[in-house]
């Protein structure tokens, strides 16, 4: 290539992840769910017309950027070349074929250039309510969880399929959040689609395959030095959540090859009865990122550097097959990277943090006047975080969300939504693992409705019975807590009833220690004392 | 009625660096820039007062008003050297700015360390008493307890104290009373959020309060001292501050809420920007501001610059959105990159050039210097690729030592790519050009435009250099290079007006829409707006009402310009439908269909200012008289990728309606100005350069 060919192509790239940048903003400033304007529970990302990922906005979340990553191939494969026309867009929830619950919606749309198919562009976000029994574990299959969308036409030539939006506004509790959310997914892959054409006429190109040739060249050989330099080998890895009712034991073996990461996940528990199963696109999303995390964080996602990473596993609540529950697949799912790092903590002793709280603190809450009086009802979702492990040179993030990339919701928001108040939302002292690097502190809320109010809230909380442990000698992390503000213990998981003046109160799980205690600098434990991050009796 | 004021008027910015004064004395402007003198930083003003007053053969007792403007509170804040605070809060929140967004603003990187909260925990103070979201009291405020919290800080060597409660936007009751109860028995100024910042989001309001109150003492001891050496040196006018949101406010207002003070340097060269704009009658105007460090991007549009309610200083990671401290309050809004004439050029993974954040900044500076830098810095490439000219670089201070350019662009990019030193400068530049262009093209997304629509307005040192390709990047046919650019901030703050901006978050569902209610709320705003620019002018007050503004269920508020008179009972259905229009623009169509799919206003603001005297008019000349060409050099091509001869005019040398054909390099003292092939220059009557697109009309 010559040099100003090789300037060229730099350019164009850099191009490219500014219209996928351009497409996800879109999405942020017109959803209506407070899981995506809030808190970035999203992805977009542009493909090539084989359906292999070119570039990805970096605003959005790893279990949805790394399916959404596979999703447009299965879109390819239900919908064959001569039936995609301009103007089109296509829908789907499957857990299977999309990130792994019926909640979250991808949209894909062809792009054409002078009639040539260029590229797709892909999107993915958190709706509000799928209907069924709504966020939760209680399912027994998926047939209960919601109302399944499989991969067909949201818009055929710029025409909306009034048909799915009728079904669609039949199924769902928030009918106008939901179908208005369908619009802005479909709106941002628009936006996309624009820019990338305006780019190619600008340029004067007519297709994105040289483009594409030099992106995923630079990245696989960028990858491969990378791979090169880590020990080969193979690693395992166990550890025990919570689960619905029964512990459930996860495990994996990472092994280094040379030229790719494989990590098999055989000797995890069945699938569960119950709602955490994880369909293994999810668990393979996770899975990457964590290694992505390890071996090249500075390497863009895109189809070469995903290449790199592949899964193996027998059906288990971490390949769960089809029709099981899975609609809190975030909960298990949320665990792997803590499993896969235990691995790779082996391959890299001294490079690895200690586990973290992992699984958000998600709670759903259905509020609504107590018996006989007047008042609101009304659907509230808060995103809460725990504290994360603490890392080989520092302390660990308090209340800080990991693996997730979410955010949470500012509480004055919240307490707009519905008539509830939220009494206390704070850092829980004492509940980081001690060690030579303090793991992450997790929080204290303390939830109650307004007066003449009483609520039911969905629990989907792990690491209450099996806290977050420590590395090299680094203590484990306090597990968490669910009761009522008169003690009464409450379960971690499943719907459950709050009764009018009664509060509940969550303390959420804190990170890991690492290291030995005794090897704690005396600033930093003054430090601890001083700003209250340990409780009186100096843990 | 002819004042002083209207004669003569001084503008002075205190920037990180540089210290610019401009003088405006009756429309012919006196500058100078002196060494920002960081222990005494009115030392600097009053020196550069003395240089441009004697310049100006006048006496000090003659200049009207001084205009003021200042990264002094912006610094203290990155720099963490404000008074020690106490934070006093709702009990069960002493963590919300500690706890932040509970988010990982970079997603990879597990080494990640957030910004510490500028108040550590231990200086937190909580107390009983909460407001619920409807503004209703849901429990009483402990006044006891506050009495205790006021020995303990008293007996705890504070300096300053905030006060920042859940829901006081809705109702500021028990904020007020617990500031009178700490009064009672404390000697240092008390901040209170629903006054510095009476919008929704703890996160945001504790922390811009907090910011308030932390640089507070040191502010207003500052400015103390400014106005008495100002008056001791003769200079016995009044003196007004700009604030960010590129009005004018009060010294007393200035020091009660210093926050407001924060970013109001690049609040003056957007002002300055879009008073070239009114004098040109352009309305859809870019600002490109680039200096050593940083480019700022701006969209003016109707001369007004555009505003925003938050913005994030002190981004601690890479310029990264998420890695600052958010601040809520009127603003100009700027898009701003680490993208300056000092940033460092390096190669990635996967053996991608990339430009900034690191800057090399005056010491050691970029290789060319020959001060001890060796990595490359866009001013390097830009000396390869013979836009500057090395034996005249500013003013002929600086010999550029063009070899060094070349050696470390070869040794840090080009042996690592197997460029040439010529293509690998040319990658530095189009990198850096194409990082501005990505950054103004989702700046204009954001805010529903069309960039491409726009005249950009380019200024400050290293702005001319890369504007043309820029235009070109973002398919813009005219370029204005005005004349003073390089002190741009203060001849902007001899353009602003007095002016303020009131917000108040009440949250209206239009179906519910009250219009008694909705008037004496904005009659409130309007009162308040209208009494800090009183504090500062006599003339004539214009109003703009605004109202932010989404479907119900959204958590994104776009603006809708309001009329500026009572609303009628069913005021609400026009709203509806200027509300639809404006999302339209913004995001290709209006949602329709929906049954009972709510609109409602989130926040209302009232913004007020003086009519300022209309500028003197200039039309845009395309002019047709060719200049004769006696210098040429070899000059980078980027549209056939070779070295090209190339003209180069003194800019001293030009007349009005001199058009100089593209490519040339127009060179000043302080900067060069580089037309691209694509353009043309043609000198204008007020002094300003216009590159034009050749094929193109005006």
């Amino acid at each position: 290539m010559s040099d100003i060919g090789e300037i060229r192509m730099q350019v164009m790239w850099n191009r490219l992840i500014s219209v996928v940048e351009e497409q996800a903003l879109t999405l942020l400033r017109t959803a209506f769910s407070t899981s995506v304007r809030e808190s970035g529970d999203l992805s977009a990302g542009v493909f090539s017309p084989r359906g292999e990922m070119l570039a990805q906005a970096v605003t959005g979340t790893p279990g949805h950027v790394n399916t959404m990553a596979e999703a447009v191939l299965q879109f390819m494969n239900e919908i064959p070349r001569e039936e995609m026309y301009e103007g089109d867009t296509y829908v789907t929830n499957d857990p299977w074929q999309g990130t792994g619950h019926l909640h979250d919606i991808t949209m894909v749309s062809p792009s054409f250039l002078n009639g040539e198919l260029v590229a797709f562009f892909a999107c993915t976000a958190h709706v509000v309510d799928v209907g069924g029994r709504g966020f939760g574990a209680d399912g027994k299959s998926v047939y209960e969880e919601g109302i399944q969308i499989p991969i067909m036409k949201f818009a055929e030539k710029g025409v909306v399929n009034r048909d799915l939006v009728k079904i669609l506004r039949c199924n769902v509790r928030e009918p106008n959040q939901v179908v208005g959310d369908f619009y802005s997914l479909a709106a941002c892959n628009e936006v996309g689609h624009r820019r990338l054409v305006g780019m190619m006429r600008e340029i004067g190109l007519t297709s994105l395959d040289g483009l594409g040739a030099f992106i995923f060249s630079r990245t696989h050989n960028a990858m491969l030095e990378r791979i090169k330099a880590l020990p080969k080998g193979t690693w395992s890895n166990e550890l025990v959540t919570d689960g619905y009712d029964d512990p459930v034991k996860l495990a994996a073996a990472v092994s280094v090859h040379d030229d790719h990461l494989n990590v098999d996940f055989s000797g995890s528990a069945p699938m569960s009865r119950w709602g955490i199963n994880v369909p293994i696109i999810y668990t393979k999303a996770y899975a990457c990122y964590a290694l992505k995390c390890v071996v090249a964080p500075d390497i863009p996602n895109n189809a070469a550097s995903l290449a790199f990473f592949t899964v193996s596993s027998p059906t288990n609540i971490l390949n769960a097959a089809r029709p099981a529950p899975v609609s809190l697949r975030h909960v298990i799912g949320h665990m792997v990277p803590d499993l896969v790092l235990g691995a790779m903590a082996q391959a890299l002793p001294g490079k690895i943090q200690a586990e973290g709280a992992a699984a958000l603190w998600n709670i759903h809450i259905s509020a609504r006047p107590a018996a006989g009086g007047a008042g609101r009802r009304a659907e509230v979702l808060m995103f809460n975080s725990g504290g994360m492990g603490a890392r080989p040179e520092l302390d660990g993030l308090s209340a800080t969300a990991f693996p997730s990339g979410v955010h949470t919701m500012p509480i004055e928001a919240t307490e707009h939504t519905g008539p509830i108040v939220i009494w206390r939302k704070e850092l829980r002292p004492g509940s980081g693992g001690d060690g030579e690097f303090r793991g992450g502190l997790g929080q204290v809320l303390e939830i109650g409705a307004l007066d003449g109010h009483e609520f039911d809230f969905s629990a989907m909380f792990d690491r209450v019975k099996h806290p977050a442990k420590g590395r090299n000698g680094g203590k484990d992390g306090q597990a968490g807590v669910v009761k009522l503000d008169d003690g009464t213990l409450m379960r971690p998981k499943g719907w459950q009833h709050v009764p009018a003046g009664r509060r509940l109160i969550l303390e959420l799980p804190g990170g890991g220690g690492y290291g030995d205690p005794a090897k704690r600098s005396a600033e930093a434990r003054a430090q601890d004392r001083s700003r209250g991050y340990v409780t009186e009796d100096g843990k | 009625m002819t004042t002083r004021t209207d004669d003569i008027r001084l503008g002075a910015d205190i920037g990180g660096t540089f210290t610019d004064i401009a003088l405006d004395v009756r429309g012919t402007i006196f500058s100078t820039k002196v060494l920002t003198t960081y222990s005494a930083p009115e030392q600097a003003i009053l020196d550069g007062i003395a240089i441009v007053v004697r310049d100006a053969k006048i006496s000090t007792a003659d200049i009207g008003i001084v205009i003021h403007g200042t990264t002094l509170a912006t610094n203290a804040l990155i720099e963490r050297r404000g008074a020690k605070t106490a934070l006093v809060t709702t009990e069960g929140f002493r963590d919300v700015i500690e706890m932040r967004t509970e988010n990982r603003f970079e997603q990879y990187d597990l080494n990640l360390k957030l910004p510490t909260p500028l108040i550590p925990r231990e200086h937190r103070f909580t107390v009983k008493g909460r407001i619920g979201a409807e503004g209703q009291e849901l429990q009483p405020l402990d006044e006891a307890a506050l009495e205790e919290i006021a020995d303990q800080i008293a007996a705890g060597g504070f300096g300053a104290v905030a006060i920042g409660f859940i829901h006081s936007y809705m109702n500021p009751a028990h904020e007020q009373r617990a500031r009178e109860i700490l009064a009672r028995k404390l000697d240092m100024p008390i901040s209170v959020s629903a006054e510095v910042s009476p919008q929704m989001r703890e996160f945001e309001r504790f922390n811009t309060v907090c910011a308030n109150a932390y640089v507070r003492p040191q502010m207003a001891s500052y400015l103390a001292r400014l106005q008495t050496r100002l008056k001791d040196m003769g200079a016995d006018c009044p003196v007004f501050m700009i604030h960010s949101g590129g009005g004018l406010i009060s010294v007393e207002t200035a020091s009660e809420f210093p926050v407001r003070l924060v970013e109001s340097g690049p609040a003056g060269g957007a002002i300055f920007a879009a008073d070239i704009a009114r004098r040109f009658d352009l309305d859809t105007v870019v600002s490109y501001d680039m200096g050593g460090t940083t480019a700022k991007i701006c969209l003016i549009e109707d001369y007004a610059p555009q505003t925003a309610r938050t913005f994030e200083v002190a981004r601690t990671y890479r310029f990264c959105k998420g890695s600052g401290m958010p601040i809520s309050i009127p603003v100009i809004e700027m898009i701003e990159i680490g993208a300056g004439g000092g940033s460092i050029a390096w190669v990635d993974a996967m053996g991608r050039i990339q430009t900034g954040p690191e800057s090399a900044g005056s010491e050691p500076g970029p290789a060319c210097y020959g001060r001890g830098g060796t990595r490359p810095a866009i001013t390097d490439a830009d000396l390869v690729l013979g836009k500057l000219d090395p034996d005249s670089f500013a003013g002929g201070a600086i010999k550029l030592d063009a070899a060094a350019s070349q050696g470390a662009i070869t040794s840090d990019v080009g042996a690592r790519l197997s460029l040439n030193p010529l293509s690998a400068a040319f990658g530095i530049s189009e990198v850096v050009d194409e990082n501005m262009a990505n950054a103004a093209r989702v700046h204009a997304v954001e805010n529903g435009k069309n960039i491409s629509d726009n005249v950009m307005i380019a200024f400050g040192g290293a702005a001319p250099l890369h504007a043309a390709r820029l235009c070109e990047k973002l398919g813009l046919d005219q370029c204005l290079v005005p004349q003073g650019a390089g002190v741009g901030s203060a001849i902007g703050f001899l353009k602003a007006p007095f002016g303020y901006e009131a917000l108040a978050s009440k949250l209206t569902r239009l179906s519910q829409f009250k219009a008694d209610e909705v008037n004496a709320l904005l009659d409130d705003l309007k009162a308040s707006a209208e009494s800090f620019v009183r504090a500062g002018t006599s003339g004539r007050i214009v109003r703009e009402i605004t109202a932010f503004m989404r479907y119900a269920g959204q958590g994104w508020e776009i603006p809708v310009a309001l009329p500026d008179k009572p609303f009628a009972e069913d005021a609400g259905i026009t709203l509806a439908d200027a509300f639809r229009k404006n999302y339209e623009r913004f995001f290709g169509r209006a949602i329709d269909g929906l049954d009972g799919l709510e609109i409602e206003v989130v926040t209302w603001s009232v913004k007020a200012s003086d009519e300022r005297p209309a500028s003197a008019k200039h039309k845009i000349t395309t002019g047709t008289r060719s200049v004769p060409v006696a210098v040429t050099r070899e000059v980078f091509d980027p549209a056939s990728g070779t070295m090209q001869t190339t003209a180069i005019v003194e800019r001293t040398s030009l007349s009005a309606g001199d058009r100089v054909k593209g490519p040339a390099v127009i060179v000043e003292r302080e900067t060069s100005t580089v037309v691209t092939t694509p353009f043309d220059a043609v000198m204008q009557s007020d002094g300003a350069i216009l590159m034009i697109r050749k094929e193109s009309a005006a």
